[in-house]
């Protein structure tokens, strides 16, 4: 078993909440890859016994969707918006910094693994332009010196 | 970082207030008594004609009235119906809805109570953007809470009635939002929208009767129900009452968000509330309502921020997300990133769909790149033409819509490029 006995546990739970089990598999798919980092191809055989699916279609449910993936990432996620309002204030110099500054084309990963640097589209965030997601969490009105020293304080 | 509104009205008025954001602080400041008197004191039918005769309209883009909509869940029907609050705020633009959660999730949740009671649903599924991590823990604190009261569950507000609320967290498409889309999602699919019909009322989530509202649509409610048709009708216009978040975002002195009433003029909003461009500089453009809306140039400005008046300069109030240019703005480059985005995030499942947001793309970059030809303005047109009403869902007649607008208001720009070969704006904001 690759999917631990907490994390199973907790998409019964989750299961039990729905109508379909079904309901439940976008959930689990996200504390599988809180646990793992994303879904590889065993979790995927795994959640599609749970789900009673075949594992093709887990995989296209996974690929579907720019939050899941199905291969090992870096240690962070950093994504810089680039739609229209973060763009008009300034979002792609950002980004073209931030490449330079980490020395990767986004999108990208730094040699050593640490980063993943891209950019998304709208997240909501429009009038605290430019922004930048990281992980989970938002970073707004940025400049370009407060965004290079967040991610020099990232951790390995 | 996120900010209350800078003008507030009974949305956001506590906004501020860190207290709103509890069960027990929504309550001292006057929450749930709405659906108490909902659940206690009114019939189903009575609630729909309330809402119907209140003339509130959809707040999620497509401004169907509220009421209507719970109209249409069959009544004769032994199957369990199903609420979806959507949550999936994705269209570029706007971020009413974030705020809305983070601060205002009780009122959200008491809204979603008393449609719940209207049409006898058995289950709400309130759907997530899955970027909005924050905004969804706050969601599920409060339900939480709610439960602990026992407010919602098997015997919501000790009436008998029984409603359970599950959240659901998306993973990254814009095509979720759809509310087809959405449903496939929720029920562990791809998002890729249904065909229609069967509407959701007939056939929604899991299968069964299902009414689709928007997060800011279901706030409203409790209000309605408090104070009455007339005071919510003093808001706003005769075809559109009420307020709604505006958010204003790109070029101004103040971006953020604005309470404000339906029918207040764009200008307004854009110079007095937000303060106008910086530096001196003139508008050229505003997209009034998400990026599916199309562009208003400067002399259109003094419109009125409702549908029946936006309809007639051929653009509507969408999610009322408020995007300002100024004079340095290149167009072609605002075409660019409006038609990269939509060829990202179609589904695919309509041939019009995903060759045309391709096209689009690669036509509108081409004449960015000063390689265009003039030839190219009336394929343009023609493809755009061509998405409009007939696709699965209108996601495709949002790809054109823009696109079309700028070519209405700003083909100038387009024809510079063609003609010089070349970007002539060199302060443009950068591609
Ligand atoms: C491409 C597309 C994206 C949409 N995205 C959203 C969204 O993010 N949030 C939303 O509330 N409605 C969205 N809608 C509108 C929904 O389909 C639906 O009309 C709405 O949720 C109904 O709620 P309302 O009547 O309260 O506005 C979208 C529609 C389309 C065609
Ligand atoms: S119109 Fe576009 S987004 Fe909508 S179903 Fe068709 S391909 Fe998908």
């Amino acid at each position: 078993m690759v999917i631990s006995e907490p994390i199973r546990s907790e998409i019964d739970a989750e299961i039990a909440k729905f109508p379909k089990p079904r309901g439940a598999l976008l959930r689990a798919m996200h504390l599988v890859q809180a646990e793992h980092g994303h879904v590889s191809t065993d979790c995927a055989r795994e959640l599609a016994e749970i789900f009673e699916m075949r594992p093709i279609e887990v995989m296209e449910v996974v690929s579907f969707y720019n939050m899941f993936f199905d291969k090992p990432q870096a240690k962070h996620h950093v994504y810089v918006c680039t739609n229209l309002p973060c763009s008009l204030r300034g979002a792609r110099v950002l980004l073209a910094q931030l490449e330079s500054h980490l020395g990767v084309q986004a999108p990208g990963d730094t040699a050593d693994g640490r980063i993943h640097l891209g950019h998304e589209e709208c997240l909501g965030a429009c009038a605290y332009a430019p922004m930048m997601r990281i992980d989970d969490q938002y970073f707004e009105d940025l400049d370009v010196e407060k965004a290079k020293s967040i991610l020099d304080s990232l951790g390995e | 970082m996120l900010q209350s509104p800078y003008v507030t009205s009974y949305l956001t008025e506590h906004f501020g207030n860190d207290e709103f954001t509890t069960l027990d602080g929504y309550e001292r400041l006057g929450g749930y008594q709405a659906a108490r008197k909902a659940l206690t004191e009114m019939s189903p039918d009575d609630l729909i004609e309330l809402v119907k005769a209140s003339g509130l309209q959809g707040r999620g883009g497509a401004g169907f009235s509220m009421g209507m909509k719970w109209s249409f869940m069959p009544k004769e029907d032994d199957r369990p119906k199903y609420l979806v609050c959507n949550a999936d705020e994705s269209e570029p633009g706007s971020f009413k809805d974030r705020i809305m959660l983070e601060r205002g999730a009780h009122q959200m949740l008491e809204g979603i109570l008393i449609a719940a009671w209207a049409t006898g649903a058995a289950a709400t599924f309130i759907y997530i953007r899955g970027e909005y991590s924050f905004p969804a823990d706050c969601v599920e604190r409060a339900v939480a809470e709610a439960y602990e009261k026992g407010y919602f569950g098997a015997n919501a507000m000790g009436t008998g009635f029984s409603h359970d609320v599950r959240v659901t967290r998306g993973a990254g498409a814009y095509i979720c939002g759809e509310e087809t889309g959405l449903l496939e999602s929720l029920e562990g699919k791809k998002g890729q929208p249904r065909k229609k019909p069967p509407f959701p009322a007939q056939y929604g989530a899991f299968g069964m009767p299902t009414t689709v509202n928007n997060v800011e649509t279901y706030s409203h409610v409790p209000h309605i129900i408090n104070k009455g048709i007339d005071w919510f009708r003093a808001f706003g216009t005769d075809k559109s009452p009420g307020t709604t978040i505006f958010g204003v975002s790109g070029h101004v002195a103040r971006p953020g968000l604005y309470e404000l009433p339906l029918g207040t003029p764009l200008s307004e909003i854009v110079f007095e509330h937000a303060g106008g461009v910086p530096g001196g500089r003139k508008v050229k453009g505003v997209i009034p309502g998400g990026m599916s809306m199309p562009i208003l140039p400067a002399g259109l400005l003094d419109v009125p921020m409702a549908n029946e008046f936006l309809r007639e300069q051929k653009t509507m109030l969408g999610t009322g997300g408020i995007m300002v240019m100024d004079e340095t703005t290149c167009m072609v480059r605002v075409a660019s990133i409006i038609s990269y985005f939509f060829r990202d995030e179609s589904c695919g499942q309509c041939t019009q769909c995903r060759e045309g947001t391709g096209w689009m793309n690669k036509i509108v970059e081409r004449i960015e790149r000063g390689a265009g030809e003039q030839s190219d303005i009336d394929v343009l047109l023609d493809v755009a033409g061509k998405m409009e009403a007939s696709t699965i869902c209108a996601f495709a007649d949002a790809a054109a819509w823009p696109i079309q607008g700028l070519l209405r208001h700003f083909s100038e720009d387009f024809i510079a490029h063609i003609g010089g070969r070349k970007c002539p704006f060199p302060e443009s904001f950068e591609l």
